[in-house]
């Protein structure tokens, strides 16, 4: 069996439906091509460290996943090209310690380092997602 | 009269000057996978503008330098760290 895992980043301007949909649309292609999904990791969204198609920030998705062949990723990849909903993706293929580190890092068993890592990441987003922020506390306040 | 270890004085600290070698800290610390998803982590093998730091400076070995190369190369391509920037710290 062979790891791999496939970065994506899907256009914001979407609506939470749609990213989603896309989501499960490559997912399903993995499976329906003899993959196995490990793990679905939604990194929610991000910041771009630089412009994309005109687009500041992005909503990434890291799947990791095991097949036994790999002719279909040829086609897989040309799939995520033809897709417009995606604003970049990258397909890394994984060796036993990349395996290794990302089953450590699920469960929790990377150090301190991690943690301090998921601070700026967690905090990042909600900067961006400024509109939805706003609106909630409204709601909050009024049902107090 | 003989003077103790302790008396004897130096015009200047002798510990000045002296850089501890440096060393692999993939090596040393037995990192074996280097995650291109990390940024904070990579951060510390590029200079200001984003260009990678060469071995001379970080000290990583050859093994280990090729493969920060190619996670930071990965960083880029999605946009987790920039091609070119002014200021990056």
């Amino acid at each position: 069996m062979r790891h791999y895992e496939v970065n994506f980043i899907v256009d914001p301007v979407l609506s939470g439906d749609e990213v989603k949909a896309t989501a499960e649309t490559i997912q399903k292609e993995i499976k329906g091509a003899g993959g196995s999904i490990v793990h679905v990791d939604e990194m929610g969204l991000r910041q771009l460290a630089y412009a994309i198609n005109k687009r500041s920030t992005g909503i990434y998705y890291c799947i990791e996943f095991a097949c036994e062949s790999s002719e279909w990723l040829v086609k897989f990849e040309l799939n995520m090209k033809r897709n417009e909903n995606l604003l970049r993706f990258l397909t890394v293929k994984l060796d036993k310690y990349g395996v290794k580190y990302n089953d450590d890092k699920r469960n929790g068993r990377i150090g301190s380092r991690s943690k301090k890592k998921e601070a700026p990441v967690a905090a990042a987003p909600s900067a961006d997602a400024d509109i939805d922020t706003v609106s909630a506390p409204e709601v909050v306040d009024l049902d107090a | 009269m003989a003077a103790s270890r302790e008396d004897v004085k130096f015009l200047s600290n002798p510990k000045l000057g002296l850089r501890g070698k440096k060393y692999c800290r993939f090596r040393k610390f037995g990192i074996k996978y280097i995650d291109y998803k990390d940024a904070d982590f990579l951060l510390q093998f590029i200079n200001e503008q984003g260009k990678l730091l060469p071995r001379r400076i970080t000290g990583n070995s050859l093994k280990y330098q090729r493969r920060v190369a190619t996670a930071v190369k990965r960083a880029r391509h999605l946009a987790i760290l920039p091609f070119v920037a002014d200021l990056m710290k």
